[in-house]
C-alpha cells in the first residue's frame, strides 16, 4: 500500500507554522478515527512506568547528574541515544515503511541562535525543578501533586515565548 | 517477576526502552519523538490568542497529547502499585553535600524539604516551582525541543543542531547546580 503526498496550500501553511521551532510535526496524510491515537498512549504508559521505575523524574538523580558523582543518568541517556541511532539507521537502511506503509520522514533540524539561548534557559531551570517536560507529568502521575503549578508555569512559558518569539533574537 | 519490577530499574534497561521510542513512534504513524511539543500544543488548544505562533490546527498533533496522557497514567501506576518503599539510594557525595544544605529526606523521588505544598508560598518556593517550571516551559520552546527532542531524537538521527542544544542544556544545569543553586537551597 503506497500514498502520493499531495498537499493543498492551506494545508502546507498550517504545516509550516506547526514546525516553527519544533522537532516533533509530522505530515500524514492519512485520515484516522481518534482512537488510533491510543497506540501513542500506550506507549506513553510504558513509558511512565520507566520514568518512575529508573528514578529519571528524580529530583535526586538529576542533582546527581549535574555534580558528575553517578553514571545512571548518563547511562539511561546514552543507552537511549545508542538504541535510537541504531534504529534511525536501520529504518533508513532498510527504507523501512510505517505500518500503514508511508515512507518515513524524519526532518532536519535547522541551526538557529535559539538552540543555545534557550537551550541554556532550559538548563537552569531543569537544574532547578529536578525536571525536564516529560518528567514534569510523569511527577505529576506518580503523585506529586503540588508539582501542577511547575507544569503550570511551564506552560505559561511556552506561552510567553510564543507571544514574543519575534522580538527574540534566534 | 513483581519483586523485580518493584526494585529500581538500571540505566540500561531503562535507556533501551526510551531509546526503543524513536522507532516506535516513527513505525507506527510516522511521528518523532519530542515531549515539550505538547506544552505548545496545550497554548494552541486553550488560549492561541491570535499568535502565529500558536494558530495552527494542535488536532493534527493530539498523538502528542495522548503520548503524555500515557506518562501520567503510566507514572500514575508506578507510583501507586510499583514502589517498595525503599528510599532513593544517592551516592555519598550527592547526599553528603545535600544534607549539609538541610535536605536529607530522600523517602520519595523528590525531597519533601523542597517539593510540598508548605514550600510553594515560600520565597524559595516560588523559584522552585513558578521560575523554574517558567524557565523550563520557555526555553525549550525557543530551543526547538526539550531532552526527548533534541537529546535523544536529534542526536539519534545525527542532526548536529541538537548536539548544540544539548551542549546548551548540559551548561545551564550545571551552573545552576554548582554556582546558583547553593544559595538558593539555604534562602
Amino acid at each position: 500500500m503506497q500514498h502520493t503526498f499531495q498537499q493543498t496550500p492551506a494545508a502546507t501553511a498550517d504545516l509550516t507554522a506547526r514546525e516553527l521551532d519544533a522537532m516533533c510535526v509530522n505530515e500524514s496524510e492519512l485520515k484516522h478515527p481518534w482512537w488510533y491515537n491510543l497506540k501513542y498512549s500506550a506507549w506513553g504508559i510504558l513509558f511512565g512506568i520507566v520514568f518512575v521505575k529508573a528514578e529519571i523524574v528524580s529530583w535526586f538523580r538529576i542533582q546527581e547528574m549535574f555534580r558528575f558523582e553517578s553514571f545512571h543518568m548518563y547511562g539511561v541517556i546514552g543507552t537511549a541515544v545508542v538504541v535510537g541511532a541504531i534504529s534511525v539507521l536501520l529504518i533508513k537502511r532498510l527504507k523501512a515503511r510505517t505500518i500503514y506503509g508511508e515512507e518515513i520522514h524524519i526532518p532536519n533540524k535547522t541551526f538557529n541562535k535559539g538552540q543555545i539561548y534557550g537551550g541554556l534557559l532550559f538548563g537552569l531551570g531543569w537544574a532547578i525543578t529536578g525536571a525536564c517536560p516529560g518528567p514534569l507529568f510523569a511527577q505529576i502521575g506518580a503523585g506529586y501533586g503540588v508539582i501542577l503549578v511547575t507544569f503550570l508555569s511551564a506552560v505559561a512559558g511556552t506561552w510567553v515565548y510564543g507571544r514574543f518569539r519575534e522580538q527574540l533574537p534566534h | 517477576m513483581l519483586e523485580l519490577i518493584k526494585q529500581p530499574w538500571p540505566w540500561y534497561v531503562a535507556g533501551a526502552l526510551i531509546g526503543l521510542t524513536v522507532p516506535y513512534l516513527l513505525l507506527v504513524g510516522n511521528k518523532t519523538f519530542g515531549i515539550s511539543s505538547s506544552l505548545r500544543h496545550l497554548c494552541a488548544a486553550c488560549m492561541p490568542a491570535n499568535i502565529k505562533f500558536f494558530s495552527y490546527d494542535w488536532r493534527k498533533e493530539a498523538w502528542n497529547l495522548f503520548f503524555v496522557g500515557g506518562i501520567i497514567a503510566g507514572a500514575f501506576i508506578a507510583g501507586h502499585f510499583l514502589m517498595t518503599g525503599a528510599p532513593v539510594e544517592l551516592a555519598e557525595p550527592t547526599a553528603e553535600y545535600l544534607a549539609s544544605k538541610g535536605i536529607t529526606d530522600n523517602s520519595r523521588l523528590l525531597p519533601s524539604e523542597l517539593f510540598s505544598w508548605e514550600q510553594l508560598f515560600t520565597l524559595r518556593g516560588l523559584i522552585f516551582f513558578v521560575v523554574g517550571g517558567f524557565m523550563v516551559g520557555f526555553g525549550t520552546r525557543y530551543a526547538g525541543g526539550c531532552t526527548s527532542g533534541h537529546a535523544i531524537m536529534g542526536l539519534s538521527s545525527l542532526q548536529w543542531p541538537s548536539l548544540v542544544a544539548t551542549i546548551s542544556f548540559m551548561i545551564g544545569g550545571i551552573v545552576m547546580t554548582w554556582f546558583i543553586l547553593p544559595h538558593l537551597l539555604t534562602l
